[in-house]
């Protein structure tokens, strides 16, 4: 008799439970893949933060403005290739629940320190024809049901236009970007710097903040100080960081997600073992015979022990693998209905790595003690209780 | 009617040598139990960790106070008054007077960067400029240590919220904003309201810091009783030398929180609902393995006589039971472990630091009891009917 048939046997004794253990398995791992998802869409970018960006704010808060003019500055420093430039819009479309975000940006300067986008060249050409001309995120896009060539009112809260305070500024739509990295965000709006600083009633010449691009990511951290350098004791000092950096400390302004998120986990999978494990005692207990008999026919303590673990691990694993498939299919479908809201929501190929790995590490922890017991029995003994 | 006492005479009967039995299956009672305890203990975190924001941002708000911005502003920093329209806001009737004229405070509201204690990294930290009617417009606002800022100089206060969760606000202590140096003179509560997360200083200095000239953000205006503040709403939309939106502190304070707290609270509910799920299957493992284990003296009961719908009551006693004393063990342990745990966030209208405590709630506590009890009924009802439904001979065969 082979092991498999046995331990298929073994599985088939109680069908409900071994359902029902099954079954809670799944929705551990089920919520491991979730709540992956939200420490994801919660770390604001962090895994896609590139090496050689820097973000440059101002020191005393990022909602304090920089001159313009630091961008040449910043482009004389050794190990700098390129800065850019971005300001927080804040404008609203239609009513304030509609948050997303609105930039200027010099286009050209823009779409060469994110080649994460991707952006016809139809649409650069018109971006660069046409002065009002924004482009937007596909998430975006598709939340307002905006197409190319649209016109979009934009009511400002911060920046006024120069003698029609109060109107919304009018953009047209020129393109639509996406992006090949999964979990990029798809969900800003970027219209022209020129128009923008020529058309706005006050704060000419001032920006939010900068990206730097240097030559070199190993040297990022000695570049940004350099930066800072050569901005100390002037009206507006700065304060730069790589951008894995900053985005981890946006993170960290919502609260300790990760914490939060590792000790549910904890309380689920404690539980779980408690649950699968029983059930795995219980399941043995109620075999003391059948085991004493495959041991007085021949079958050696270790091939006993190994078949109980087998039993866990198929039982175990293989609901921890459906439950991660669960998580998948679910992240397929939830990811495009929140790409506008939080575009970090998706399932990394790391956390199913170790959720794969968890669900391996969890069949075995739970057939070790059951296992050890059926390779104990006394065969004599277990033989009575046939 | 004899039969009825009769009915619940045998519910008593089994139930109570159900229960007896319990502690001969401890292990697979407490898997249930554990279950259970770990669905209400993370929802109980969960839920107070929303209900704690909310107490924050909205408890001390008031319906007689109005909260005025330039019109079309969502949140103050957004907003701008100049020193003009704050003048028009005093004429208005139905103002309430403090010790030093009329209740009128023009506030500056910006935001600077401080570590975070524990994380290390830069937060959002609200600094807010204020006169003195600042200090009677808001309720019990009280310096806890050291002694209020002197007007014109850079000194600031420092709400207790925000002194416990940024490094370097403590009495004595001075912060570098930009290329001034403030000097931290004293710590204040506000009766556990939004405030205590704030720097507050000088107004003049802030102006001067920030070249804002004689402009403001905001002014916060407290009416002599909330029936005053339809008239005076009106009174400063009719003015055409306004521009303003104009609502009463309470409805501006929980249209902050709002976003913040649906946010906590659907997330939460997702991780409840799946554990949930989980649980339900390991209620359902327990009390069928407690069922089948007693297979022959279920049998034996309905032997002797004993109806079936009994034998259903017992078990769903057993495990709505058991979903009871996990409430309570995950209750508790939640209320242990994270009652009154401090931490801040951010606040998704201001984009500023709210410190708040956790507050584990009698409701939390009860909703938690009350999705324990579906928990274990769930888990215990078709166990129940099985255990009903198998046939007396066959089961007292069984060895």
């Amino acid at each position: 008799m082979s092991s498999l048939t046995l331990i298929s046997a073994a599985l088939r004794r109680k069908k409900a439970r071994t359902f029902l253990t099954f079954s809670s398995v799944v929705f551990a791992f089920l919520m491991f893949g979730v709540l992956s998802m939200i420490r994801s869409a919660f770390s604001m970018g962090v895994d896609l933060a590139g090496e050689d960006r820097l973000v440059v704010r101002h020191r005393v808060s990022l909602f304090q403005l920089l001159p313009q003019s630091y961008e040449a500055d910043m482009e004389e420093l050794p190990g700098v290739v390129d800065a850019m430039h971005m300001t927080w819009f804040g404008g609203v479309y239609q009513d304030p629940q509609n948050f997303f975000m609105q930039s200027p940006v010099v286009p050209a300067e823009y779409l060469d320190m994110y080649p994460e986008i991707r952006l016809s060249e139809e649409a650069r050409t018109r971006w660069i024809e046409t002065r009002n001309g924004a482009v937007v995120g596909r998430a975006t896009a598709e939340r307002f049901g905006w197409e190319v060539g649209d016109r979009v009112p934009i009511q400002p809260t911060i920046w006024q236009q120069e003698g029609r305070e109060d109107e919304a500024w009018e953009f047209e739509l020129v393109g639509i970007y996406h992006s090949d990295v999964e979990g990029f965000d798809e969900t800003q709006m970027l219209f022209r710097y020129d128009f923008f600083d020529e058309t706005r009633s006050f704060g000419r010449g001032q920006v939010g903040w900068y990206a730097v691009r240097v030559n070199d990511p190993e040297r990022a951290a000695e570049v940004a100080a350099s930066i800072d350098r050569l901005f100390q004791n002037s009206a507006a000092e700065t304060k730069s960081e790589p951008e894995g950096a900053f985005a981890a400390g946006f993170a960290n302004q919502m609260g300790n997600i990760g914490l939060i998120v590792t000790s549910i986990l904890g309380a689920v999978f404690f539980t779980i073992l408690l649950v699968s494990g029983n059930t795995m005692a219980q399941s043995v207990r109620e075999r003391v015979g059948e085991i004493g008999l495959l041991k007085a026919i021949g079958f050696t303590a270790a091939r006993v022990q190994r078949l109980v673990l087998f039993e866990s691990l198929t039982l175990v694993t293989s609901a921890g693998f459906f439950g991660l498939l669960l998580a998948a299919g679910l992240a397929a479908v939830v990811q495009p209905m929140f790409a506008a809201y939080m575009p970090g929501l998706f399932l990394q190929g790391r956390d199913i790595f170790i959720g794969l790995g968890l669900a391996v590490l969890t069949g075995l922890v739970v057939g070790f003690f059951p296992a050890r017991r059926a390779m104990k029995l006394r065969t004599a003994f277990a033989l009575r209780r046939l | 009617m004899r039969r009825f006492a009769s009915f619940i005479r045998q519910c008593q009967a089994v139930s109570l040598y159900n229960l007896q039995t319990v502690w001969r299956r401890r292990g697979l009672s407490a898997v249930a139990i554990f279950g259970v305890a770990g669905v209400v203990g993370v929802m109980v975190a969960v839920l107070s960790m929303a209900a704690g924001f909310r107490a924050v941002v909205t408890g001390q708000a008031r319906d007689d106070v109005a909260v005025v911005l330039r019109g079309g502003a969502t949140a103050e920093s957004s907003s701008i008054l100049s020193r003009e329209e704050i003048a028009v806001l005093q004429e208005p009737p139905g103002v309430a007077r403090g010790s030093a004229g009329l209740l009128v405070s023009p506030e500056l509201f910006v935001i600077i960067d401080r570590p975070k204690i524990g994380v290390g990294t830069d937060a959002n930290v609200p600094l807010r400029g204020v006169e003195a009617a600042a200090f009677e417009v808001r309720d019990g606002i009280e310096l806890v240590e050291g002694r209020r800022f002197e007007p014109g100089r850079n000194e600031i206060i420092v709400g207790v919220a925000a002194a416990a969760a940024f490094e370097g606000l403590l009495v004595g202590e001075t912060i570098d904003v930009g290329r001034a140096s403030w000097e931290v003179v004293g710590h204040f509560t506000a009766g556990g309201g939004v405030a205590e997360s704030e720097i507050w200083t000088d107004t003049r200095v802030l102006q001067q810091m920030y070249q804002r000239g004689n402009s403001y953000n905001s002014a916060l205006v407290r009416l002599t009783d909330p029936a005053a503040f339809e008239e005076y709403e009106r009174a400063l939309e009719n003015d055409p030398r306004l521009n303003v939106g104009v609502q009463t502190q309470r409805a501006y304070q929980a249209a902050q929180s709002a976003p913040m707290e649906v946010f906590i609270s659907i997330l939460g509910w997702i991780i409840v609902a799946m554990m949930s799920a989980g649980a339900v299957f390991a209620a359902l493992n327990t009390m069928y393995a407690a069922v089948s284990a007693r297979a022959r003296e279920v049998a034996t009961l309905r032997a002797l006589g004993f109806a079936r719908l009994p034998v259903v009551v017992s078990v769903m006693i057993e495990s709505l039971a058991f979903g009871i004393v996990g409430a309570v063990l995950g209750g508790a342990a939640s209320w242990a472990l994270f009652d009154g745990f401090r931490a801040s966030t951010i606040n998704f209208a201001s984009f500023s630091q709210v410190a708040f405590a956790f507050q584990v709630t009698p409701d939390l506590l009860t909703q938690g009891i009350t999705l324990a009890l579906v928990i274990g009924g769930i888990g215990g009802l078709f166990p129940a009917i099985g255990a009903a439904r198998r046939s007396v001979v066959g089961a007292l065969r069984e060895p």
